[in-house]
């Protein structure tokens, strides 16, 4: 495959996963929103929604305060922020059209209608009962590319960087999600939560999809490092670090098993794989969080280095 | 009154189109109104779309697909055929010998002028013959109807000629959206198109090679024509590459791949002769591949179409199309052109400018229907201001009769009405043979009485149906003028 092509799919795949992360997590805050809790919290957790996208400073210069329904319009349809839905869709349809020819018919089909509808849509669908509809739609158009992407493309080269994309996006999306959460909500590993702390650390595994997961795997009310263990640890949650790091391992596996980059990959999953979660706590959960995504950023620039990047220019006389 | 396609003068129906005209006069117009707009919608989910030069946000645009076929019978297909394929085997000769020995310019047929002082002609050409001979592999002959349904060329594409994804996808959109038609009509099928090109490809790698790796070369997503290069790169699951994606190494080329450097044998490219290689064409293309052309020329790798097709097609060269067919295959041009004044010559440039507003006057290097002039449809002050230039350069211009292109019935606003149409069939010429896939783009002007079908100006395009010969053999001799 084309060294090009692969960037691009590459990040197709990390832009799409993107835009359904983002919705969850606007999501989530929308209906943590309704819930009676202190002015401060509501606004941490909009800032959290900016934070873990990196994106507070830009929207502080933009828009002065933390407004839910300004912060709901920079995050969905600002076409001049790079990270908004709008503009990550609009990303993915790019890089998808740019390599149109190694994605089945359906794939493009139905990213680009998506591209199309999401254009079309205005601020009256963040407002009232739109609003969820709107995270729906959003959630639901990602998981149907997926589900296009699984049933109709052919499991070769394409189908590995994607997937490659897919969890890298999604690593950096969990362990960024934990880390700000944990922050606001957990500000000493001592502090033990309030009452209202339920639905806050249940949003967090909604946010994920990990709430009823949660239920099944610990059978138990919810405490801060079970959250985090089921979110980080455990193998078997789709989102969760460990069940990326595991995707990620088996994509780098079948592109270049000898490869400095699968080199990283397995160094990192064996790191996830055996570790616990209360030496984690004890360590520090901030620092262990930021180590891995810094390893996660290193695997990044090592994958680009190996497969992506042309090749340099040969001379010419 | 222009020829039509469908009906007679009386509006009876032409044989060929007689169960069309049934099933239609039980169409209700919602249901063809509902049936277009499935069409638009789908055409733009699949983003089967073309790119407009300087419009950056909307960026896209559909050419209107038209749901009535242009049906053509077996005898005028069989007649068209023929006459392609004598038209591109004399195209081909003449290039090969233009680029050789130069024997009809010897012979006194072409004036030497005409071809050596054309910005078409590529010296770097001269002496270099192209495998098998062939230099257009890839044609689309621009053929229009007129008078009694007499055939004529327009004008030969012999460079990077597009629209062929258009004829494959409004095929698949008639059968989506009127499969029932295809019961009645035995239609030569058209599908079969990016495995002949593929074939074609093929056919021109060194003998040595046993699988050959073809890939097709686009300037990329912003170009007009990117989603034909990327439809027929996936329909022959060719790889779709770009010149950031190919380096030379020894006069062999090579694609950068997540596997390393991969050789590659064919490149269909789709970018003009000018952007191929900044070392000997134009130095500041980013597109192409520096050192392409050497490698090229030393047989290190093939290109469809080769450079400098461009003097064939060029609307000076255009009026000695027959005199070629004479002078190479000793046959008489199957496939009349459309007489032409060249405005070089003082005689025809006098009656050129004293017939203006009846001509239609084109510039001989234009296309796309840009820097032409239709006389009967032009204001006074546009007559006039192209009178000037016209006399400053009458070298750089040509002029032909206003053809009364031959009409087609269309779905437009105000219900079903008579639009001019042409037809653009596609020739693929391999180191042995040359064939012409049934059928091709019909395009449409859209606007009442416009004889501008280009899809750059506005124009639609309509499924053609050729049908085979074992059905409706009666009905399709009135066409013969």
């Amino acid at each position: 495959m084309l060294s090009r092509t692969a960037d691009h799919l590459y990040w197709l795949a990390r832009y799409v996963e993107r835009a359904e992360n983002t919705a969850r997590l606007m999501d989530v805050t929308t209906r943590m929103a309704m819930l009676p809790q202190t002015p401060a919290l509501t606004e941490q957790n909009w800032g959290a929604v900016l934070s873990t996208t990196g994106l507070s400073l830009p929207y502080l210069k933009r828009h002065g305060g933390l407004h839910p329904a300004a912060v709901l319009h920079f995050m969905a349809l600002d076409g001049d922020n790079p990270s908004s839905l709008l503009s990550v869709v609009r990303s993915a349809r790019e890089n998808a059209h740019a390599v149109r020819g190694a994605l089945t018919a359906e794939m493009w089909e139905s990213l680009n209608s998506t591209w199309l509808d999401l254009k079309a849509m205005g601020d009256e669908h963040l407002e009232g009962d739109l609003l969820p509809r709107f995270f729906d739609w959003v959630k639901s158009r990602a998981l149907l590319f997926r589900g296009i992407t699984e049933a109709t493309l052919l499991r070769d080269e394409a189908w590995q960087f994607i997937e490659l994309g897919r969890h890298v996006e999604r690593a950096d999306n969990t362990a960024r999600l934990v880390d700000v959460k944990y922050h606001i909500l957990l500000p000493s590993a001592d502090e033990v939560g309030g009452a209202g702390d339920y639905y806050q650390w249940g949003a967090l595994l909604k946010a994920v999809s990990a709430f009823e997961n949660y239920r099944k795997v610990y059978r138990d009310a919810l405490t801060p490092l079970r959250v985090a263990e089921l979110l980080l640890l455990n193998a078997d949650l789709p989102r969760s670090l460990h069940a990326c790091l595991n995707a990620v391992q088996a994509a780098i596996h079948g592109l270049a098993p000898n490869g400095e980059a699968a080199r990283q990959a397995g160094d990192l999953h064996a790191h996830l794989h055996f570790a616990r979660i209360d030496l984690i706590f004890s360590d520090g959960l901030h620092e262990w969080l930021d180590d891995v995504l810094a390893r996660l950023s290193t695997l990044h620039g090592q994958i680009g280095r190996e497969f992506l990047l042309p090749a340099p220019q040969p001379e010419y006389a | 009154m222009a020829y039509d396609e469908m009906y007679f003068p009386n509006h009876t129906p032409r044989a060929h189109y007689a169960p069309y005209a049934t099933w239609l006069a039980q169409e209700p117009p919602e249901r063809l109104e509902r049936k277009r707009a499935e069409a638009d919608a789908v055409f733009h989910r699949l983003g089967i779309t073309f790119a407009v030069y300087g419009d950056v946000e909307g960026g896209e645009r559909l050419i209107p697909y038209d749901p009535l076929p242009r049906i053509l019978p077996a005898a005028d297909w069989q007649r068209l055929e023929a006459g392609l394929k004598q038209r591109i085997r004399a195209l081909n000769a003449f290039l090969a010998d233009i680029y050789g020995e130069q024997a009809i310019v010897k012979a006194g047929v072409i004036p030497p002028e005409q071809v050596f002082a054309n910005s078409q002609y590529r010296p770097e050409m001269q002496g270099f013959l192209p495998p098998g001979g062939v230099y257009a592999h890839i044609a689309g002959i621009d053929i229009v109807r007129a008078d009694e349904g007499r055939f004529y060329v327009l004008e030969d594409n012999l460079r990077v000629p597009s629209g062929v994804s258009y004829m494959l996808e409004d095929r698949r959109m008639s059968m989506r959206l009127f499969p029932e038609l295809f019961s009645r009509y035995r239609v030569a099928p058209v599908e079969h198109y990016p495995d002949r090109l593929l074939d074609t490809l093929r056919s021109l790698a060194p003998e040595e090679v046993t699988q050959p790796t073809v890939v097709v070369l686009t300037p990329g997503q912003f170009n007009s024509a990117y989603f034909e290069h990327a439809y027929l790169s996936r329909q022959m699951g060719a790889e779709l590459v770009e010149g950031r994606d190919l380096f030379v190494q020894d006069d062999q080329v090579f694609m950068r791949t997540t596997q390393g450097p991969r050789r590659v044998d064919v490149i269909y490219r789709r970018v003009d002769d000018d952007f191929l290689d900044p070392l000997v064409f134009r130095p500041d293309s980013a597109l192409g591949v520096p050192g392409l052309f050497a490698a090229y020329q030393a047989g290190g790798v093939v290109l469809a179409n080769a450079p400098g097709t461009g003097i064939a097609d060029d609307k000076s060269i255009y009026p000695y199309v027959p005199d070629m067919i004479r002078f190479y295959l000793g046959e008489n041009a199957l496939l009349d052109n459309v007489p032409t004044w060249q405005c070089r010559r003082p005689d025809d440039l006098a009656y050129v400018l004293d017939h203006l507003p009846e001509l239609v006057v084109k510039e001989t290097h234009g296309s796309g229907g840009y820097g032409m002039l239709v006389g009967p449809t032009a204001s006074r002050n546009e007559v006039e201001a192209f009178r000037e230039r016209l006399i400053a350069h009458p070298d750089t211009y040509i002029a032909q009769p206003t053809l009364a292109l031959s009409t087609c019935p269309v779905f437009v606003e105000s219900g079903i009405a008579p639009r001019h149409i042409d037809l653009r069939p596609f020739v693929l010429s391999g180191k042995k043979e040359v064939q012409v896939v049934p059928g091709g783009l019909t395009r449409v002007a859209l606007r009442a009485g416009s004889l501008v079908v280009n899809s750059s100006q506005g124009g639609g395009t309509k499924d053609t149906w050729v049908l085979e010969s074992t059905s409706l053999e009666s009905d399709i001799v009135e066409g013969d003028a």
